[in-house]
């Protein structure tokens, strides 16, 4: 009887177990056909490419290292006119957000039109292209003739990437608030708290934590979605990489400002995903 | 002995869709006694708890709190929850907070009470429980048992006047049964008035002052525990013990 009891123990402890070391060996070798094939497509796209009749065209006019190190700094600065149009627009679509998933949520009958409303809001939205929105917003408005400032079109431009996403993160925090069990609902109305008390304290507490992940990946969308606002005026990185494009009779700013995008998307969407991960290892 | 009717339940129906789940029921709870509801999967017994508690709308008739028909559709339903406490069969504590947390939320919230205030209170409730080393726990940090005493502590800081426990054993281990059903005793031993729906039946027999055995939609038999288990008049209710014990 002891020994049956013992015998798990000893193969749970790794190295030992005979199953442990074959899989280990049959992942090594995936591991090294991967590595194999990765390096040899690599190396046909080295040598196949510079082989096309147009690469010495593509490679002066998109990769002139010249022009890049001249540009790049002033693409960087540029860059902080995104960025600063993404911090301020990320809190207000995060509370606009909210409060259209709120507002689709009331179940109270004198609310009704609220839910009308955000319904509606939704529905067109989340089905005009962000681009239209911004070259309505940006022309449209100023175009009734607003005096300074109020035609700016940092203002509008950020009105449009704001209505637009406020409607897909009140999608998104929507699904969370109907993911929390009706058992959680009852239990607080069994306490006699208040239909906002429970929805403050006990549902979206626990809905917003279930949505951090799939509203970061949104959040990477706006900081790339940002540069859209160039076709209305403000000088951000995409209209300066087309200034200087045209400055100097060559492609390559819009290299440097996709190598600025990415160094910020990437490490954004590695941190997204390790929340998705932590999220589902808690879950499981 | 004269007893205060506490809670009466008169000519109770309640539908979801064609089914009815409460076909006509009556019952009444005299104050610091406790009822058993025993009776198959499916015989209305939680659906019962939860009219009581106001959480689903009744279909017709009455439910009385000390005289007064609480089941009026006129009536502002949350102030009289608050006089009710309710515990659930799957605990349903709010993940996101700690124990102490979960039991404060209410009473901070309804009755405007600061947590400096409530802090030794319930501190000596979770003393008296046997949780005072878990009170700054998660309830994933916690065991089923431990889970459940702390939902019943939960419910009990409100002050309510009576007790609903739904099959609150249920869905816990075995060696964990015995832990909540202690906290119902000691709670009967302080005369508070409470209706359990249970599977216990040996819990049932040796502590409930009432039982009523349910079966579709109706109470098929009541009396107390010695006549319902070890003399039963009806043969569902026989033939119901037979199955189960």
């Amino acid at each position: 009887m002891t020994g049956a009891l013992e015998k798990p123990k000893l193969q749970a402890s790794g190295a030992v177990n005979p199953r442990r070391i074959r899989e280990e060996r049959i992942r090594r070798r995936g591991f090294a056909v991967a590595s194999a094939s990765t390096a040899a497509v690599v190396l046909a796209l080295w040598i196949l490419i510079p082989m096309a009749p147009g690469w010495s065209k593509v490679q002066a006019s998109f990769f002139d290292w010249e022009v890049f190190a001249k540009t790049f700094p002033k693409l960087l600065s540029a860059f902080l006119v995104d960025i600063m149009i993404f911090a301020w627009s990320a809190p207000l679509i995060a509370v606009s957000g909210l409060a259209m998933a709120l507002c689709r949520d009331v179940r109270s009958p004198a609310l009704f039109p609220l839910k009308l409303f955000a319904i509606g809001y939704n529905d067109v939205f989340r089905g005009v292209p962000v681009m239209l929105v911004i070259y309505l917003f940006g022309f449209g408005i100023p175009g009734l003739g607003l005096p300074r400032p109020w035609n700016s079109p940092y203002i509008w431009g950020t009105l449009a990437l704001v209505c637009t996403y406020a409607a897909y993160v009140a999608e998104i925090i929507r699904t969370g608030i109907e993911s929390i069990h009706e058992s959680q609902r009852s239990a607080a109305m069994s306490l006699g708290l208040t239909p906002s008390d429970i929805m403050r304290f006990v549902i979206l507490p626990q809905a917003i934590r279930r949505v951090i992940p799939a509203n970061m990946n949104i959040l990477i969308a706006l900081q790339k979605d940002v540069a859209l606002l160039s076709v209305i005026g403000p000088v951000e990185i995409l209209r300066q990489a087309g200034v200087e494009k045209s400055l100097a009779a060559n492609f390559t700013p819009y290299v440097g400002a996709s190598i600025i995008f990415l160094a910020v998307t990437i490490p954004a969407t590695r941190y997204a995903d390790r929340l998705i991960e932590r999220q589902n290892r808690q879950r499981s | 002995m004269q007893t205060h009717e506490k809670l009466k339940l008169v000519g109770l129906r309640k539908s979801f869709g064609e089914h009815e789940v409460c076909r006509g029921i009556d019952l009444t709870v005299a104050e610091g006694s406790m009822v058993c509801l025993i009776g198959a999967s499916g015989s209305g017994k939680s659906t019962l708890l939860r009219c009581i508690n106001l959480l689903e709308p009744i279909d017709s008739g009455q439910i009385l709190l000390d005289g007064f028909d609480i089941a009026d559709p006129e009536i502002d339903p949350l102030p009289l929850r608050r006089r009710i406490g309710m515990v659930f069969q799957s605990y349903n504590l709010f993940p996101h907070m700690t124990a102490i947390e979960n039991v404060m939320l209410a009473p901070r919230r309804v009755h405007r009470r600061s947590r400096a205030e409530l802090r030794d209170e319930i501190t000596a409730m979770f003393e008296r429980f046997g949780l005072k080393s878990h009170i700054g726990h998660y309830p994933d940090q916690l065991s089923g048992g431990q889970q459940q005493r702390v939902a019943i502590i939960r419910a009990l800081a409100m002050k309510p006047e009576i007790m609903l426990f739904d099959e609150v054993t249920s869905a816990l281990d075995p060696e964990m049964v015995g832990e909540v059903l202690d906290v119902v005793r000691q709670l009967k031993s302080q005369r508070m008035t409470m209706v359990l729906a249970t599977h216990e039946m040996s819990f049932a027999r040796e502590a409930a002052d009432w039982v009523c055995f349910l079966d579709k939609g109706v109470i098929a038999e009541a009396g107390p525990p010695a006549q319902i288990f070890g003399n039963p008049k009806e043969a569902r209710t026989r033939e119901f013990l037979s199955r189960i014990l």
